[in-house]
């Protein structure tokens, strides 16, 4: 990889200096992306700002609302007992992410902050109408997600948290690419006290999105067969050399379907 | 316990990978040692115009950019093919020239122009985009159907149209005639899908000149280091022999990639000489997918006729084979005679008839990878017997079993002459533990399950340890096909055995040495094997084809030969009996019914004391042996497989996986299985998950493990192996070979066994669930509409 | 593309304190295998998916192709070679051995370090290590020779002779 000079700020204030004063610095979060992007020469950045010191770290449930810290794990997530309480479809889907090793490192704030649109993160935020907090605001998940590999983050703005009220029932159904893993379709559901999200991932041509038809179909029936019925539209989906997009407009049926059984 | 033929002896050679402390090439690290980086065409067919190097060489620690015309200025030759093969119409192949690093033209996207060699890799590699070099693209041919069209771009000038050979195998009036008077004609089409073979080592070389002594050293990821040094001297004029040593040290899987002598080993070898340096390059897995020989990638189309009462008639085989941008070392001959000498399968078939045209495209060059050309004879005749029985409204299995060989030797219409089997006897195996008879009522609950269950066979044969060298020669290859050994007695009794053989993940540390074992009597322990350096041993031809058992150990048994003969004479000469009475025998020479005897570490030392030998007997026990193999051998089973689909989103699950392999006779059943379990993995990963794809420009779509589907431990089953052995009578041990039968058989039985379950045979590999699903979904539709 | 810069790293690496001056893009891979020479961890992708280069960063698995030593100064690492203990092999190491989970060894090590983590958890939360748990715990590391199916096999064993041993050791330590 190309050289790059690394720091590790024991803060959030000294992140965004950092940052600020850097030609062209990127944050390292978990670099379970990162690193590979960079390693192939597709990025590359004159500063790394490590955000793993800077306290950002933790699950706390406070009622029924819950905060994930922006560099927590993957593995933090998928064990926290917290969360399998409040949130299981979240453990779940976070126990799904990558591969164990990857899962040690990989942290919610870096996968949320790329929105790769094969990335699972990006489903369960949009569908638990969760807060994305950062050092200069608060975001809806609604307005945070703006494209494949694109967010609403001004330059040099950190996630610190991501905030949800805990649903009355969630799940995640993924289907992984056969070669990378990552998700090929995958489809959060939740159900709270103001209605049904559905959000869908990896198959999206601009990245995750809410299914309005499923939401509407589950809102009055919060079962897998309510969505027998319901046709999904190619349209604005994602087709390669691995799904076309009657594939995936296949996926997202069955997948939301089996999310919703999961779900219970 | 035993330690010799048949045991299931661990492994000796795991202590040293199971502790990281194995020795790969990359590992390896010279005195003075520069890294080297490749400049590589981004196109897949272009002019090379110009190469600017001067910002590269101006970069702080770049040591030199190498460029082609420096390479053939210095004598350094192209890269061949070791196979000549001949057209229909008499011509010879049409080989168009490889340089190491291309001069005027670029042929496939990797396809390197120079090398940067630098104090480290990462300098090596930014200096490598550096090198601004000036291209004129042209239009590609990509895909070999297509790149036989009239208006093709054309590859290399020398073969016209693209078309490496037009080869024919067979008789074919006879064959249109047997097929136009048949009761049945199945006619099908079949692609047999491009694969990247992906040992997980990737390619790498160090390579040191030494001027003082005029002499090269090169480390390499190689399978058969002698042969590598044969034609690096032979044919790329690198250096003579005599002072080149090529080392193949611990070697990550090779898998038939690591045959070939590629251009970064040629152009490291030549660099160290130029730079006066070590000069190291490890390839990534990106380099690996752009530049190791890929496997398979043929167009067939089948057609097989059966009388009234069901007996086959004759074959008729069309394939085109994509060669690639240039014809690899033994290319030529693995869509030929590895290839169309198999179309008779198991099966009695009184007439057949193969044409293979090899195509040139802009694509990575196309090689021999696990199984090598009998993968592609076996999916073809497998799947149109399936498709047979199924067009016919018979059992699949008796369908088969009528038409069985059943009696050795067997001369097909395709050169081979079968010389043992039992394929009732393999089918009634794997029936048996597949439990074939409970197969409706798990379909029916599978059904219940909304699952859809299928099960498909695949009786398969291959030939391996390709022999013997007067036959592949008259035939076209380049080189012999024997095998040697050396088997060194030291005086106190050890034994080293000195092999031609390579092990890249074989264990050959472990099977070559329960052979000496067992025959001397010798602990195991004593027993160790020198391999995979051309200084050490004397010349050998490596490890591909399934050829290191029933050559590589027949050669270790001839040599073994010479030691015994030797050792009798001096234990009779000592025991004052004759030679006739000796015997060894649990690690003892005696004297047949009586209590004279030695131990073998005496005879040892009295072969090096030399104080009381037989009159003008020379000291020192040491032998060695070139074998070379009366005929190919015949490994064949029975593979059952069974699978169960999800309808919603054609997600298949094999379920069972049942193989019965006749091999001969087995030497360690533990390497045996371990051998089947990888190869069948292989065969699934090409049957549901692997396809190289290349768009229409040429350009590597799935260059890296994000869109190559590697098979992983979830996507595979467990296996049951069962082994029906007729002992192979064309060596001395009656070994057949296990290494690529795995990958031989194991595609058209997951393939067959997914159309039985979706009901349709309109299904190519790789079989993933998007393609089952809308095999599911182009089949319902017309049913919905009766 | 810009100037880099070097910082001091300092772990302790199988037991040992060791530092170097590294660039900062050092690769945690590269800084055992170069700079330290441990060369049992390998490197087959570069697109962090083959699971060679497995090593425990802090006691966890994690892939040493994709994490910046520097970023890890101050931690504790086990590679490959710092398993086994006294001339004792570990537990996962012997049985790879017993059960053929190895052919060419060059994804074993990663393989072996993987198997060790999870049974490690496994055991850390009570959960019974089932084959198809193993199957779906190795979806990071990619073998392939074996077929995978004695690799489930030697990992199984290994959580047996794990578990026994831990549970020797609880009874020798009342």
């Amino acid at each position: 990889m190309y050289q790059a000079t690394y720091h590790k700020p024991s803060s959030v204030d000294a992140a965004a200096a950092a940052i600020a004063g850097s030609e062209d610095g990127t944050f390292l979060a978990g670099g379970q992306t990162l690193l590979p992007t960079m390693k192939q020469h597709l990025a590359a950045p004159s500063d790394l700002i490590d955000l793993r010191g800077v306290g950002l770290s933790g699950i706390t449930v406070d009622g029924s609302t819950v905060t994930v810290g922006a560099t927590t794990t993957h593995a933090e997530v998928a064990n926290s007992a917290a969360l399998a309480s409040a949130c299981p479809g979240l453990a779940k889907l976070a126990g799904g992410i990558g591969d164990p090793a990857v899962r040690h490192m990989g942290t919610i704030g870096g996968s949320i902050a790329n929105n790769d649109p094969a990335a699972d993160y990006p489903s369960a935020v949009l569908a638990l109408g969760a807060t994305i907090i950062t050092n200069t605001r608060e975001i809806a998940a609604d307005e945070f997600f703006t494209g494949m590999f694109s967010t609403a983050l001004d330059e040099g703005e950190i996630i610190t948290a991501v905030r949800f009220e805990a649903p009355e029932s969630s799940a995640y159904a993924k289907f992984p690419n056969p070669a990378s893993r990552y998700a090929m379709t995958g489809v959060f559901v939740a159900k709270t006290g103001s209605g049904v999200r559905v959000a869908v991932t990896g198959a999206g041509s601009d990245g995750v999105f809410r299914h309005a038809e499923m939401e509407v179909a589950l809102a009055s029936s919060w079962s897998a067969s309510a969505l027998d019925d319901l046709d999904v539209s190619e349209d604005g989906l994602l087709s390669d050399i691995h799904a076309s997009a009657a594939y995936r407009a296949n996926l997202i049926k069955v997948m939301a379907q089996r999310a919703v059984a999961a779900a219970g | 316990m035993s330690t010799g033929i048949g045991a299931r002896v661990k492994r000796k050679e795991d202590k040293r990978f199971i502790t990281g402390k194995g020795k790969y090439t990359d590992d390896i690290r010279m005195e003075n040692q520069a890294y080297a980086a490749f400049v590589r065409s981004p196109h897949a067919h272009a002019m090379v115009k110009g190469i600017d190097k001067s910002a590269a060489l101006a970069m702080d620690g770049v040591i030199d950019v190498l460029d082609g015309h420096q390479l053939t200025g210095d004598g350094i030759g192209n890269l061949i093919c070791g196979w000549a093969i001949t057209s229909r119409d008499g011509s010879p192949m049409n080989m168009g020239a490889w340089s190491a690093l291309a001069t005027d033209k670029v042929r496939y996207v990797g396809d390197s122009v120079a090398v940067v060699i630098a104090e480290s890799q990462a300098i090596a590699r930014q200096a490598a985009e550096m090198v601004i070099v000036d291209y004129d693209e042209l239009s590609a041919a990509v895909f070999a159907d297509k790149a036989l069209e009239s208006d093709a771009p054309q590859v290399h000038d020398n073969a016209p149209g693209n078309l490496i050979f037009d080869w024919i195998i067979g008789e074919e009036e006879a064959t249109n005639d047997a097929l136009a008077s048949s009761a049945h004609v199945i006619d099908v089409d079949l692609t047999n899908n491009r694969l990247s073979p992906n040992p997980m080592e990737p390619r790498a070389a160090v390579a040191t000149f030494d001027e003082a002594e005029d002499h090269y050293t090169l480390y390499t990821t190689s399978q058969n280091p002698h042969v590598a040094r044969l034609v690096l001297s032979a044919f790329y004029q690198v250096a003579p022999e005599h002072k080149l040593r090529v080392i193949a040290p611990d070697v990550g899987g090779g898998f038939g990639s690591k045959i070939y002598i590629y251009p970064e080993e040629i152009t490291c070898l030549w660099a160290s000489m130029k730079t006066q340096r070590s000069v190291k390059w490890t390839g990534d897995r990106s380099e690996a997918f752009m530049t190791d020989a890929h496997g398979r990638d043929h167009i067939s189309n089948v057609k097989l006729g059966f009388d009234a009462n069901h007996k086959i008639t004759g074959l008729k085989v069309e394939t085109i084979a994509n060669l690639g941008a240039y014809m690899s070392l033994f290319s030529s001959v693995t869509p030929t005679y590895l290839h169309a000498t198999l179309y008779s399968g198991q099966y009695v078939i009184p007439n057949i008839f193969g044409n293979v045209k090899a195509v040139y495209t802009n694509t990575v060059p196309v090689d021999a990878y696990r199984g090598a050309g009998r993968p592609e004879a076996c999916y073809m005749i497998e799947r149109v017997m399936e498709v047979a029985a199924r067009q016919l409204g018979v059992d699949p299995a008796e369908l088969r079993r009528k038409n069985f060989i059943n009696e050795f030797p067997y001369q097909t219409p395709v050169i081979l002459t079968y010389d043992a089997g039992d394929f009732d006897g393999n089918l009634d195996k794997a029936k048996a533990a597949a439990d074939v008879a409970g197969f409706a009522a798990r379909k029916a609950e599978a059904a219940s399950r909304g699952k859809l269950r299928g099960l498909g066979y695949s009786c398969y044969i291959e030939a391996c340890g390709i022999a013997p060298s007067a036959a592949v020669g008259s035939l076209g290859s380049g080189v012999g096909l024997w095998e040697s050994a050396e088997v060194r007695v030291n005086p106190v009794g050890t034994i080293e055995v000195l092999t031609g053989s390579h092990s890249h993940g074989q264990g050959h540390e472990t099977t070559f040495c329960q052979i000496v074992s067992e025959r001397f009597g010798v602990p195991i322990e004593n027993v160790s094997i020198v391999h995979g350096d051309t200084d050490k041993v004397q010349f050998g031809m490596g490890t591909y084809g399934s050829r290191s058992g029933a050559v590589g150990m027949s050669a270790i048994v001839k040599a073994m030969d010479k030691v015994e003969a030797k050792v009798k004479k001096i234990a009779a000469h000592q025991l004052e009996a004759s030679e006739d009475d000796i015997v060894i025998e649990g690690g003892e020479v005696m004297v047949k019914g009586t209590d004279k005897k030695l131990a073998w570490h005496e005879i040892g030392l009295a072969a090096y004391t030399a104080h009381n030998l037989p009159p003008n007997m020379e000291p020192g026990l040491k032998e060695g042996a070139f074998y070379d193999p009366s005929n190919f051998t015949f490994p064949a089973g029975c593979y059952i497989a069974e699978v169960e689909v999800d309808p919603q989103t054609g997600v298949t699950e094999i379920v069972q996986f049942t193989a019965a392999d006749d091999f001969g006779t087995i030497i360690n059943p533990m390497i045996v299985e371990g051998q089947v379990h990888g190869g069948v993995a292989q065969g699934i990963g090409q049957a549901m998950l692997e396809e190289v794809v290349y768009d229409d420009d040429g350009q590597l779509i799935t260059g890296s493990y994000m869109d190559y589907a590697m098979p992983r431990a979830d996507d595979l089953p467990f296996y049951t192996i069962e082994h029906n052995t007729t002992v192979c009578p064309s060596n001395p041990l009656g070994i057949k070979g296990c290494g690529e039968a795995g990958a031989i058989g194991a595609p058209p039985a997951v393939i067959n066994a997914i159309t039985d379950a979706i009901g349709t045979d309109e299904l190519s590999m790789p079989a993933t669930p998007q393609k089952v699903w809308m095999a599911i979904q182009a089949n319902a539709v017309p049913q919905a509409a009766e | 593309m810009t100037q880099g810069n070097n910082t001091q790293v300092s772990m302790i690496v199988n037991g040992k304190a060791v530092t170097r001056d590294v660039p900062d893009t050092t690769l945690l891979s590269e800084f055992l295998r170069e700079e330290l020479r441990l060369t049992g961890t390998h490197v087959g992708c570069d697109t962090s998916q083959c699971g060679a280069c497995v090593v425990h960063l802090d006691g966890k698995s994690v892939k040493a192709c994709t994490s910046l030593a520097v970023a890890h100064s101050g931690s504790d690492v086990t590679t490959i070679e710092g398993i086994a203990s006294g001339g004792q092999l570990h537990p996962m190491q012997e049985a790879f051995n017993e059960h053929h989970g190895l052919q060419c060894g060059f994804c074993t090590t990663g393989m072996i370090m993987t198997g060790i983590d999870m049974v490690n958890r496994y055991q850390a939360e009570g959960k019974a290590l089932t084959s198809e748990a193993i199957l779906q715990e190795l979806e990071g590391n990619i073998c392939r020779c074996t077929g995978y199916h004695n690799i489930v096999k030697a990992i199984e064993d290994a959580a047996a002779r794990m578990g026994g041993r831990s549970a020797d050791m609880a009874v020798a330590a009342e």
